[in-house]
């Protein structure tokens, strides 16, 4: 059984956002993951972020494919429209419901088999489209509703729980996804909230498509000892390299930044993202600077995390190479879209 | 004229090289006779590949007002070597054979009983234009001109068609009338022109047009509303979504802000092609894809999904021969099955079959009205032979007072009036529910997936509550049997047999009909136009003991599919299969047919005319 209701009761001091809503309003039906599971801290995690920039329940569109993560659609924002679909092909109903209605919010999640395997090629072309969504892997390296086989993001040497030790090289999505040109790739650790949340938030409002791979981990088939997707090798080898905050356009900036340090990106609505290096021989708004950055530390066994790589990319948003109006496709009058007899009468005379 | 004068009613096969222009010859042949007022039919047999193999188009002029093959050739035009001795073969006695006699002829390929026309289209040619391309281009519409002198065609209208064809490109007009002029002038100097088969003006082809299947059903397209057009190319269905994105690119583009009224996606594949589809009509957004049998393979996950949790999706299938690759570019009705029951698990789709281009448009329009009545996949079965050949027929037509048939869709208003809102939930008891779009209405949320679900849309692992829904589908299956197109039910009535089919085949069955009764034997005739199929079919079956099943594959599809989803006894059908590749000609029919009369009650199957 993988759906619970929620006992509906919410305490009148809980702090309401901009639509009056309280957190529990973007709650969802209860998990029935593992304890434990690094899953539901993403849940948490969207949870505070949709709620934090108040996004209307409605306005939601919750997407995902099959396996454990994409399980968690059900798990948060009970207002929101869920559409689990099938293994692997989560991006195609993401873009052909993007196409009809470019109004609402799109967030897909999906996990290191849906995404890194059976549902790569739809996960690449997503990204070269720029599908205004957020993506996010939740990436446990392993498939856990299958019982513990491999996934194609387990790194070379990382045992099994049984013993087996991978040998493929693994698939990274942050370095495929810079490669294919996203121009919003994030890495992030389950565990860490405080860097998460913000992250989804920026990730919700950038236009076009975003992706957060958050390592994940599963509790009951990787969480041992040898494998880089535990918790404990986790907080040992994850580095956070980059902050990035996410600024509403009502609010002003009042963080103090050292000058050079802290750079910000525009989103469309006039909120924008800022980004504080950590490290200062890096530039995340360059995509082969951040490309050759993060690759070079994997090689070092270091991963790096944080808002990896961010540039605006809005001229090459689906809708933006397509043309399409301002007023959603689903939306237009039925006028708009109907040529008339006269015209087909037109028409006609080609085929004669 | 002489009693050997056969006006108007003749074949023309003409056997040619692919990419050396030739297609353009044969459209001006066929274009210039059917606006001489003559029912024509052309039907082209080409290879899957760009230049250098052979192809075939085929010509067939009839006063009668036949669309289909008659099976016979009466004028062979010899332009490819390579193919010279079967084409000859092919004549039927009594007929005429042209061709290039810039280089002797092979005697050992000699007929008797049909007349040689030799003509040097080639050293013409040669003589009269410059570069290699050119000269081959040429020569095809060399031969145009020839057949032009022979068959009495008015150079006015090859000119006038010319025109029209290079109105951006002036000068390819008097290159071409140039050639056509060579053949026509060499002809008339050196043979009796024209010849007893030959074209006279009539007036029988007002208010009709020549179009295709797959641009009609892409207008269709764009004049039901569709708005997400996504696709992976195929043959045969790459032209259908060609052509959607033409209209649309002319139609569609917002007069004052240029913006565009439509998105069109070339998919990665077909699995994304239709996850495209279901996303956007998920979303409220009429969305159609094209594909063709391999296609529909790869779509079968998504299908199920679609049959599951009920969301509309308009998928055109243009059949071309299987099993697997097949013959890519040959025509067969070998997806009826695939078609209906496309999905693992108890899932079966409702499918329509258009005979015509001009059935391809209005099914076109009715696809979307019923994929969004019925919360479902509806597959729209073309094959090649309508997608790919212009067939004649009466002039499209619109409706003006036409509205979209959104279906169950609850909007803003409703939403605020209910209490609570359940996806599944079977209100009308007519098995079809009520559903929401995404960012309408706080109440209208709700989560849509392909596992267990109860009906008010919660996920489930019990018996009873999943059951529940599946036997609603079943419901909603047979409430489709009174949306979908009705038979087209010809003949008396009174006829004890009778024939039964679908789609293309329904311009063969029309002629071999006639041709029958002219032999004394009357039959009636039922053109399925749907599946499932509704009480118009089971009463026809009922009312008949004998019932030809006509159509365009080895397995007897469409009797496999009448057996399983009709009352009909299945001893009463008997099957006429064709499935070499070319559009089922009326001969073959008609042999079938007599054949089976002749030899009692022995059944008729795999003959390949």
């Amino acid at each position: 059984m993988t759906f619970i209701p929620k006992p509906k009761i919410s305490h009148p001091s809980l702090p309401r956002n901009e639509l009056g809503l309280t957190r529990r309003d973007y709650e969802g039906a209860l998990s029935t993951l593992c304890a434990g599971c690094g899953h539901d801290s993403i849940t948490a995690g969207i949870i505070e972020a949709c709620w934090g920039i108040s996004v209307r329940p409605e306005n939601l569109v919750k997407l995902s494919g099959i396996g454990c993560s994409s399980k968690t659609t059900a798990y948060f924002v009970s207002g929101g429209h869920g559409f689990n679909s099938v293994h692997g092909r989560m991006p195609s109903i993401a873009m052909g419901a993007n196409a009809a209605n470019r109004d609402l919010y799109y967030i897909g999640i999906s996990g290191d088999g849906d995404s890194l395997s059976i549902g790569l090629g739809q996960f690449c072309h997503a990204i070269r489209r720029n599908v205004n969504m957020l993506y996010i892997i939740e990436n446990n390296g392993v498939y856990g509703l299958t019982k513990g086989q491999f996934s194609a993001s387990a790194d070379i040497g990382s045992k099994a729980k049984k013993g087996e030790v991978n040998q493929q090289p693994p698939i990274d999505p942050v370095l495929l996804a810079m490669n294919l040109g996203a121009g919003f790739v994030a890495r992030s650790f389950s565990g860490d909230k405080a860097q998460l949340v913000p992250l989804i938030q920026a990730g919700l409002k950038y236009p076009g498509f975003a992706l957060i791979d958050v390592l994940s981990p599963c509790v009951t088939f990787n969480d041992h000892e040898g494998s880089t997707k535990s918790y404990a090798f986790t907080r040992e080898n994850y580095e956070p390299v980059v902050e990035a905050d996410f600024v509403p356009k009502q609010r002003e900036i009042t963080a103090d930044y050292a000058e050079g340090e802290a750079m910000s990106v525009m989103l469309h609505d006039g909120s924008r993202v800022l980004l504080r290096k950590l490290a200062a021989d890096y530039d995340p708004t360059d995509a082969h600077a951040s490309y050759d950055y993060v690759q070079q530390h994997i090689a070092q066994g270091e991963y790096l995390t944080g808002l990896l790589h961010c540039r605006p990319t809005v001229a090459t948003e689906f809708h933006a190479l397509n043309r399409t109006p301002e007023q959603p496709l689903n939306q237009l009058p039925f006028s708009a879209l109907n040529p008339g007899s006269r015209q087909l009468e037109k028409l006609m005379a080609r085929y004669r | 004229m002489g009693s050997d004068d056969r006006i108007n009613d003749f074949v023309i096969k003409i056997a040619t090289v692919n990419g050396t222009g030739s297609a353009s010859a044969n459209t001006l042949l066929m274009k210039s006779i059917f606006r001489s007022g003559i029912p024509v039919m052309g039907k082209n047999y080409f290879p899957s590949n760009i230049q250098g193999l052979p192809t075939w188009y085929e010509i067939r002029v009839s006063k009668d007002g036949y669309v289909a093959r008659s099976g016979k050739v009466d004028i062979m035009v010899c332009m490819n070597a390579e193919t010279y001795a079967r084409d000859v073969r092919d004549v039927a006695a009594g007929g005429y054979l042209i061709y290039d006699s810039t280089w002797p002829r092979p005697a050992l390929l000699k007929r008797d009983d049909v007349t040689v026309i030799g003509v040097p289209l080639a050293r013409m040619c040669n003589e009269h234009f410059k570069g290699v391309r050119t000269r081959i281009l040429m020569k095809n519409i060399c031969y145009a001109g020839v057949l032009a002198a022979l068959l009495d065609l008015d150079l006015e209208r090859i000119r006038e068609l010319l025109a029209e064809t290079y109105a951006k490109k002036p000068a390819l007009v008097e290159s071409n009338m140039q050639a056509i002029q060579l053949g026509y002038d060499y002809a008339r100097a050196h043979f009796s022109c024209p010849l007893p088969l030959r074209v006279a003006r009539m007036d029988k082809t007002r208010g009709n047009i020549m179009i295709d299947g797959n641009t009609a059903a892409a207008l269709g397209c764009v004049y039901a509303g569709a708005t997400v057009a996504a696709w992976y190319p195929i043959t045969p269905s790459t032209s259908l979504m060609d052509a959607f994105k033409s209209f649309a690119d002319k139609l569609r583009i917002d007069p004052q802000t240029g913006k565009a009224n439509f998105a069109f996606i070339q998919a990665e594949d077909e699995l994304a092609a239709i996850g495209m589809v279901l996303g956007a009509n998920w979303n409220g957004a009429r969305s159609f894809t094209a594909t063709s049998g391999p296609g529909v393979s790869l779509m079968g996950e998504f299908l199920g999904l679609a049959y599951y949790a009920e969301i509309p999706a308009v998928l055109f299938d243009v059949q071309r021969v299987g099993p697997s690759t097949g013959m890519p570019t040959r025509t067969q009705q070998c997806d009826v099955l695939a078609a209906a029951y496309a999905s693992h698990g108890d899932t079966k789709h409702v499918c329509l079959y258009p005979a015509n281009p001009e059935e391809c448009f209005y099914m076109a329009v009715q696809a979307f009205d019923l994929a969004e009545r019925l919360q479902t996949p509806v597959l729209v079965l073309l094959d090649l032979d309508i997608g790919m050949n212009d067939w004649m027929c009466r002039d499209l037509q619109w409706d003006d007072n036409y509205q979209p048939d959104r279906g169950k869709v609850l909007g803003k208003e409703d939403l605020e009036k209910i209490d609570k809102f359940y996806r599944y939930l079977d209100k009308d008891e007519d098995g079809i529910t009520y559903r929401t779009f995404p960012g309408v209405h706080p109440k209208g949320a709700y989560f849509t997936r392909g596992s267990g679900h109860t009906q008010l849309g919660t996920y489930t692992e019990d018996s009873a509550e999943y059951q529940l829904v599946l036997d609603r589908l079943l419901r909603k299956f047979t409430t489709a049997k009174r949306y979908v197109p009705k038979p087209v039910i010809e003949g008396t009535g009174a006829a004890k047999a009778a024939i039964v089919s679908i789609g293309s085949c329904d311009g063969a069955v029309h002629e071999a009909l006639d041709v029958l009764k002219a032999r004394g034997v009357q039959l009636d005739y039922l053109r399925i136009r749907a599946f499932p199929f509704s009480e118009e079919v089971e009463k026809f079956l009922a009312d008949h003991e004998v019932l030809y099943v006509v159509e365009q594959n080895r397995d007897a599809q469409l009797r496999s599919l009448l057996t399983l989803e009709s009352r009909v006894e299945k001893s009463k059908l008997r099957s006429l299969l064709h499935y070499s590749g070319l559009p089922v000609s009326s001969k073959f029919i008609v042999d079938g047919v007599l054949a089976d009369l002749g030899e009692g009650r022995r059944a008729v199957a795999g003959v390949v005319s």
